[in-house]
């Protein structure tokens, strides 16, 4: 039978898995949003395309499945650029689906054209200008597949408007073969009996997790590792969850802005695991001066990380997980000399008005809820990563590679669609949360139970604290000179608006608002003075940090 | 050091500009590169000739193997290959000089394709080193003008025992 080629991508898309689709409609999406509408499929409108992106980016960091964003030609699709960089940096499994002009009128700059497979190339792990209707049902399965397996990433598909009017039998298509693309998911045998040998010998273990243990799924291979061996945890902030916080052996998260009794293992140490991470400059600041004394072993499932940035003594491509199944078989058979574990620094957090405080109380009175926490970008997210204690992977969403402030608003609506059950939180700060605010009128039209906690210092803190640092306090273009009044604002999105200006509400306020059942915005003014401490600054060995400022 | 790498790649629309794009977002140099379809017409085959050191080179080589389309990355360099280039070049020529041209054109088995009233063309295939070695000797007589292919290589084949 014939179909359309809107109904073909439509069937293919539930083919795949797909249940929600967060999108924005346009003229060049007609057919498809007209497909759409009886499919079936749930259809989130957001308020422009990156919040789109970016909810469907939190919709797959919640769920671990493939997150699916849709917009029209021209200026839909470059609204989602930043979200699909932002995903890109950060290794999340989306397809992204764009109008396109008709073939016959590509290239003649018609209204709404843009190429957007060329300026997407860099950005996406792959992407498709549908040249046939026959062609749809494939491109569509091999785009799920590219984006879930192997290193995960989005890919976009862009579909001429006649190819989606056009007709042809669908054909569904079962199973992906690319001759040029298959991944490597288990470890050389070789290295993995050296990596073996070298970890059954170490004195002083270190294992980063990074953000692939959580795209591996892979926290009890981890978890039994580290027992095994006595070995001490640290995280890259993309790896926050994959090991819990509050076990012993939990030191915290390292790098830049790190924990120093983290960064301090890692400089000391002998051997460091690192697991499904790419030594980022925000995690090693200077290659030359990185874990000196360490033989360091490197899993990950893309080749070209390794090396890149740190030579690694043993390096092993492959699957997280699988990787450590057989690491952990190995070992079992060895003769383990038990790390020495370095103890983890205590909780220092001064009682006030500040976000690391109300943070921890904010814990304490969620106590076990099953809890997803978004966060934005800026200061608000480093005290995050570093006082809110993460137990699970997939609770910890944040813009970790690209540092996209606005990502966190719509990566909550993503999150809460993906798990209704779960409380969501999305922690910003007032100059994240003004990017992509607009996002509240999903959040209304959905009638999600977000809560919002805004710090609010009138400022873009992190920047001011760079200037700070290297511009010897001399503040430029980071202060906002007006207030806006958050409340009105909630008051208009039919969000509960909740205000903490003393020590004494915190408690109160946010016992309230977390159990109010409903969307609620909770504004906490915080003092602009505050840093986020300590903070290893640029050229220095992570473990050499600025510890009062 | 220049090494020459030999990229398989599905003859896809756009192939050619993901491959060029990820040379130039990473910061790699393009010396010159060939492409074109082989035996197998759904299959292309880049030749590119890169400048830099090893470990530049091993970041070329993973990256461009991420790419969806690259099918399969050779090094080449340090293989046993024919690599052949083509030349043209424009080269000024009397009456007085027109002989002499021809002569050594000869000694390097280059051929005269066009002949003006003022200069002529010549045509040479060869490696790099060939295709050097004739445009200094060309130098004398004045060159106009040059256009020059990049390097297609193939590895040899086994030799018997």
């Amino acid at each position: 039978m014939q179909q359309q080629g809107a109904q073909i991508l439509i069937n293919a898309l539930k083919d795949a898995g797909v249940t929600t689709i967060f999108g924005y409609p346009g003229g060049a999406v007609l057919e498809i949003y007209d497909q759409l509408k009886n499919s079936g499929i749930k259809h989130i409108l957001v308020r422009n395309e990156q919040g789109g992106v970016h909810a469907a980016s939190g919709y797959a960091r919640a769920l671990g499945k493939v997150g699916v964003a849709l917009a029209t030609s021209g200026p839909g699709a470059t609204n989602l650029v930043t979200g699909i960089a932002t995903a890109h940096m950060d290794s999340i499994p989306l397809v992204v689906i764009t109008g396109q002009v008709p073939r016959s009128m590509i290239g003649t700059d018609a209204f709404q054209e843009i190429d957007i497979t060329g300026i997407t190339l860099p950005i996406t792990k792959h992407n498709y200008l549908v040249q046939r209707v026959e062609d749809l049902s494939r491109i569509v399965a091999e785009a799920f597949h590219i984006a879930q397996t192997g290193r995960p990433g989005p890919v976009l598909i862009d579909i001429p408007r006649d190819v989606a009017q056009g007709y042809c039998e669908y054909i569904p298509v079962t199973n992906v073969e690319l001759r040029s693309y298959k991944p490597t998911l288990y470890g050389h045998s070789g290295m993995l009996k050296k990596a073996v040998k070298v970890i059954a010998q170490a004195q002083k273990l270190v294992v980063v997790t990074g953000g692939g243990v959580i795209s591996a799924n892979a926290e009890k291979e981890v978890y039994q590792l580290v027992k095994m061996k006595n070995a001490s945890v640290v995280s890259t902030m993309m790896g926050l969850g994959a090991f819990p916080e509050q076990d012993d052996h939990f030191l915290g998260m390292m790098g830049t802005y790190g924990n120093l009794a983290a960064n301090q293992a890692v400089q000391d140490c002998d051997c460091l695991l690192a697991l499904g991470m790419r030594f980022d400059d925000r995690v090693i600041n200077v290659p030359e001066k990185f874990a000196p004394h360490a033989q360091i072993i490197h899993v990950d499932i893309d080749p070209a990380e390794i090396g890149k940035n740190v030579e690694a003594h043993i390096p092993i491509v492959g699957d997280v997980k699988n990787v450590l199944i057989e690491l952990n078989e190995g070992l079992q058979k060895e003769r383990l000399v038990p790390s020495q574990n370095y103890p983890k620094a205590p909780t220092n957090v001064a009682e006030g008005l500040n976000v690391p405080y109300v943070l921890h109380e904010l814990q304490k009175l969620i106590g076990q809820k099953e809890t997803i926490i978004t966060t934005d970008v800026g200061q608000h997210q480093v005290w995050t990563a570093n006082h809110y204690g993460f137990n699970q992977a997939r609770t910890f969403i944040s813009s970790g590679g690209l540092g996209t402030m606005g990502y966190g608003i719509p990566a909550a609506v993503g999150a809460q669609i993906a798990c209704p059950d779960k409380l969501v939180i999305a922690v910003t700060g007032d100059g994240s949360f003004q990017m992509c605010m607009q996002e509240l009128g999903t959040i209304m039209e959905q009638d999600l139970p977000i809560k919002i906690l805004l710090f609010n210092n009138q400022t873009l803190g992190m920047v001011r604290q760079l200037q700070y640092h290297y511009c010897d306090g001399r503040y430029s273009g980071v202060h906002f000179q007006k207030t806006v009044d958050f409340m009105l604002l909630a008051k208009a999105y039919g969000a509960k608006g909740y205000q903490i200006k003393t020590k004494e509400d915190i408690t109160p306020v946010l016992s309230e608002a977390l159990n109010n059942g409903c969307f609620s915005l909770i504004e906490c003014a915080i003092d602009s003075n505050e840093l986020c401490l300590p903070i290893a600054l640029g050229g220095k060995s992570i473990d050499d940090m600025v510890i009062v400022g | 050091m220049k090494h020459k790498l030999a990229v398989l790649v599905e003859n896809n629309p756009g192939v050619l500009a993901k491959v060029s794009g990820l040379f130039s977002r990473r910061g790699y140099n393009i010396d010159s590169l060939v492409v074109s379809d082989t035996e197998d017409k759904s299959v292309s085959r880049m030749t590119i000739v890169v400048d830099g050191d090893a470990k530049t080179l091993e970041q070329v080589t993973k990256q461009l193997h991420k790419l969806v389309d690259v099918i399969k990355v050779n090094d080449l360099t340090n293989d046993e290959i024919v690599s052949r280039q083509l030349l043209l070049v424009r080269v000024a020529a009397d009456h007085d000089t027109r002989g002499e041209i021809i002569q050594l054109m000869d000694i390097f088995r280059a051929r005269i394709i066009d002949i003006g009233r003022r200069s002529l063309i010549v045509e040479a295939t060869g490696d790099e080193d060939k295709i050097e070695a004739i445009i200094k000797s060309l130098q004398p007589f004045g060159v106009q003008e040059i256009v020059k292919t990049g390097i297609s290589a193939m590895v040899r084949s086994p030799k018997e025992k």
